[in-house]
């Protein structure tokens, strides 16, 4: 029993220590796996902070859930793509404004083998619609996230209810963008990822890009501050900065720096148009 | 990568290096985990040997919920914790949600349950020795299950065992509670579950071998110095 | 286990005199388990002084009224009455009881005692004086931080007897608690409990053993089948015992 007091001891002193070390000025970023899984963050967040000083902790989760954490007021800002969600956020009350800040875009990997022979193609609707006809194993996110809408959306553009062959061809994940690309390796299935999350992600099997291009493929990320007249304790000036630097110049350029293989994901939008 | 053999190497490779970011990790899991299974059992003990010893109408309703509790899924207790620091939530003005101390206070829901059962079993077989010779000393109940937690002490250290097994393992409450933000509440099987997400299963599976290696060395330093206590001094 | 030792752990005083009785008394007490009856009409009233045997073949109900006695179980009809209030436990009578098994706690020797002694409600200062002194009665000053569960059957007897001493008992109450020790074990437990007697302790023995019946007895209740048979001074007990089934028991015939 001395043993076990000496462990509680130590276990309730190290409990204690917890709190003092992250005492500093810090915002919490509701935003999706995307943005983090791709590093995206990892290469932005020490910039900022060297220059203001303002630490960020992400909570990178799907949009749906990082949309609902925000309208209860657990965090500052909202960083997500799924744009007619952010609008309605904003329209709601909980989010102050709504600001483009980067795009990137969707494709459509498969295996090599392509048996729906979609291989090379820009036609994003076209694609999906030969995928239902030789019913070819499609991985679906499945968790209405922003990528899973965006997915929905072209297969209501080719006048196809995939979830009618839920269980057969059609595979609905139920899971995040990287859980779902590990699936579609293992079924040599297709299926719809953001480009950064492909080109960064680890289990590519012999799976690769087939349909790029396509302007519906277009996935833009808004930012939005969190309504501090909603939800009080919300750090709205710290916020406010994080926001101010994303479209900022200098902030705008460290997303176009962003690159993984030589590539870069993300294309910085800030004050135009989608 | 499906290579279990590269898996290994990756771990290996981690513990070699004492990779930086793999030992801040390791840290922030075992003072989450270990402080969560302390508070377990400064309420679960006590709790244990209470349904131990009293009589009362309806215990064993409560027994029986209390194991039923052992299997809570932890994604549920993340949710219920969540719920309850949200900023919406009735506790939302203490602003925990996010914190290491948000995910102790889920991971000491999912384990208390755990060692307050383990513990009434212990205890109550104890009592049903002790009990007589305790009662014609005129021990009264409360007097009664100090002597048998200090009695149990060696059993009850295997409770905290199980739940500490419990606790470092779980992914889904301190995912949701905590938010697996990185250098504030990323531990090892948060870690797991985001570079399972990258696809980086070979560090994953590295990553993997390490909390086994870590599950295995704080139970075997727990069960020598039980072994090395009885030994020594009592039985 | 000198009695000097046994001077210093301050047992209570002893009787006034011969012929005053136990202030427990049990009235046509019955005992009941599932509709069985094991103890059937039994009254008793004890001397405060004189060593009492209670004596019987197996299931006539000795252990039981051993337990009634110390109030661990309660009458299921008719009555215990202390000091002549109808108050359970009385206060003001402290009672120990030994048991068949030792029922040891899983310390040391002296940490037992420890135990015990605070639960007896004795100051922190004042106990390794006494542990010491316990220790010396029962011979175990050598094994004072060996486990207590390691010990040997008798040793663990013999600890079990001076801790409920370190009650300080005007009643103590010991059930069988040689019956699986060899001669020489039970010999020493025998010496503890006569030392304990002389120093005044009203000691009340259930035994299936005549032999130590003989040795032990001032006075002896006969049970059998829940009642009691025969309630004698001992030497007119073994030597003209007035009830039948006694007469059997001690002849060896009477097993059940």
């Amino acid at each position: 029993m001395r043993y076990l007091h000496g462990l509680i001891a130590a276990a309730v002193m190290a409990g204690g220590l917890a709190a003092p070390l992250h005492a500093q000025d810090f915002i919490i970023v509701q935003s999706t796996t995307s943005t983090e899984n791709s590093g995206l963050f990892g290469h932005l967040l020490p910039r900022f902070t060297e220059e203001t000083g303002i630490e960020v902790r992400v909570v990178a989760v799907g949009t749906g859930q990082a949309i609902q954490n925000a309208v209860n007021g657990d965090g500052d800002v909202l960083f997500v793509h799924s744009k007619p969600e952010e609008e309605a956020f904003v329209t709601q009350g909980y989010g102050v404004e709504r600001f483009d800040v980067m795009y990137n875009d969707y494709v459509i990997v498969g295996p090599a083998n392509d048996p729906a022979g979609v291989a090379g193609s820009d036609d994003a609707v076209a694609a999906l619609a030969a995928i239902a006809e030789v019913e070819a194993v499609f991985v679906s996110r499945g968790d209405d996230s922003g990528t899973h809408k965006a997915e929905l959306r072209l297969w209501e553009e080719a006048g196809i209810d995939p979830t009618a062959a839920s269980g057969g061809w059609y595979r609905e994940a139920g899971a995040g963008m990287g859980a779902t690309l590990n699936l579609a390796t293992e079924m040599r299935g297709y299926a719809l990822t953001d480009r950064g999350t492909w080109i960064s992600f680890g289990n590519k099997g012999d799976q690769q890009v087939v349909v790029e291009g396509d302007p519906r493929l277009f996935n833009q990320y808004g930012v939005i501050l969190v309504n501090p007249e909603v939800h009080p304790h919300v750090k709205a000036e710290l916020g406010q900065r994080f926001i101010d630097w994303l479209l900022s110049p200098a902030g705008q350029q460290a997303i176009a720096d962003f690159r993984i293989d030589g590539q870069q994901l993300f294309f910085p939008n800030a004050g135009g148009g989608a | 990568m499906h290579d279990f053999g590269a898996a290994f190497g990756e771990a290996f490779r981690l513990v070699l290096t004492a990779d930086p970011a793999l030992v801040e990790i390791v840290l922030l899991s075992l003072r989450v985990t270990l402080t969560a299974v302390a508070s377990a059992c400064l309420v679960g003990l006590p709790l244990g040997a209470f349904l131990a010893v009293v009589r009362f109408p309806g215990r064993m309703a409560v027994v029986v919920v209390l194991n039923a509790l052992m299997g809570l899924p932890p994604v549920v207790v993340g949710l219920l914790v969540y719920l309850l620091l949200s900023s919406s939530g009735p506790l939302g003005v203490l602003g925990l949600l996010y914190t290491p101390t948000a995910m102790i206070i889920a991971q000491a829901v999912l384990v208390t349950p755990i060692v307050a059962a383990l513990s009434r079993q212990a205890i109550e077989d104890l009592h049903r020795e002790y009990d007589e010779q305790l009662r014609a000393m005129g021990m009264g109940p409360f007097a009664q299950a100090l002597t048998l937690l200090w009695d149990g002490r060696y059993s009850l250290l295997t409770a905290a065992l199980a739940g500490f097994g419990r606790a470092i393992a779980e992914v889904g409450a301190v995912i949701i509670v905590g938010g697996n933000i990185n250098h504030v509440t990323r531990v090892m099987t948060t870690t797991i579950a985001l570079e399972t997400s990258k696809g980086n299963l070979g560090l994953a599976v590295g990553l993997g071998v390490v909390l086994i290696l870590i599950s295995v060395m704080v139970t075997g330093a727990v069960m020598a110095l039980r072994g090395t206590a009885v030994r020594l001094a009592h039985v | 286990m000198s009695e000097a030792a046994l001077a210093t752990v301050s047992l209570p005083e002893a009787a006034a005199g011969a012929g005053r009785l136990l202030p427990v008394r049990l009235e046509d007490v019955g005992y009941a388990v599932a509709g069985k009856r094991l103890i059937d009409g039994l009254t008793l009233e004890l001397d405060a002084v004189c060593r009492t045997v209670v004596l019987g073949p197996n299931g006539a109900g000795k252990s039981l009224t051993l337990r009634l006695l110390q109030g661990l179980i309660a009458p299921t009809s008719g009555r215990i009455r202390w000091a002549g209030t109808g108050r359970p436990r009385a206060a003001g009578l402290a009672v120990a009881t030994v048991f068949q098994r030792p029922v040891l706690l899983r310390r040391s020797v002296a940490a037992n005692l420890n135990h015990a002694l605070r639960v007896y409600g004795v100051p922190s200062r004042l106990r390794p004086g006494r542990i010491d002194a316990l220790l010396g009665l029962a011979g175990l000053s050598h094994l004072r931080r060996r486990a207590a569960r390691v010990l040997s059957g008798g040793e663990q007897q013999r600890l079990a007897v001076v801790r409920a001493i370190a009650a300080e008992p005007e009643l103590l109450l010991l059930d069988e608690p040689t019956s699986s020790l060899d001669p020489h074990s039970t010999a020493a437990i025998e010496e503890l409990i006569l030392t304990a007697a002389r120093q005044g302790v009203k000691v009340v023995l259930v035994t299936h053993d005549v032999a130590q019946a003989r040795r032990i007895a001032d006075d002896v209740v006969f049970l059998h089948r829940g009642r009691v048979a025969e309630h004698a001074p001992a030497d007119r007990f073994f030597a003209a015992p007035s009830s039948a089934a006694a007469r059997a028991y001690l002849d060896g015939k009477l097993c059940i």
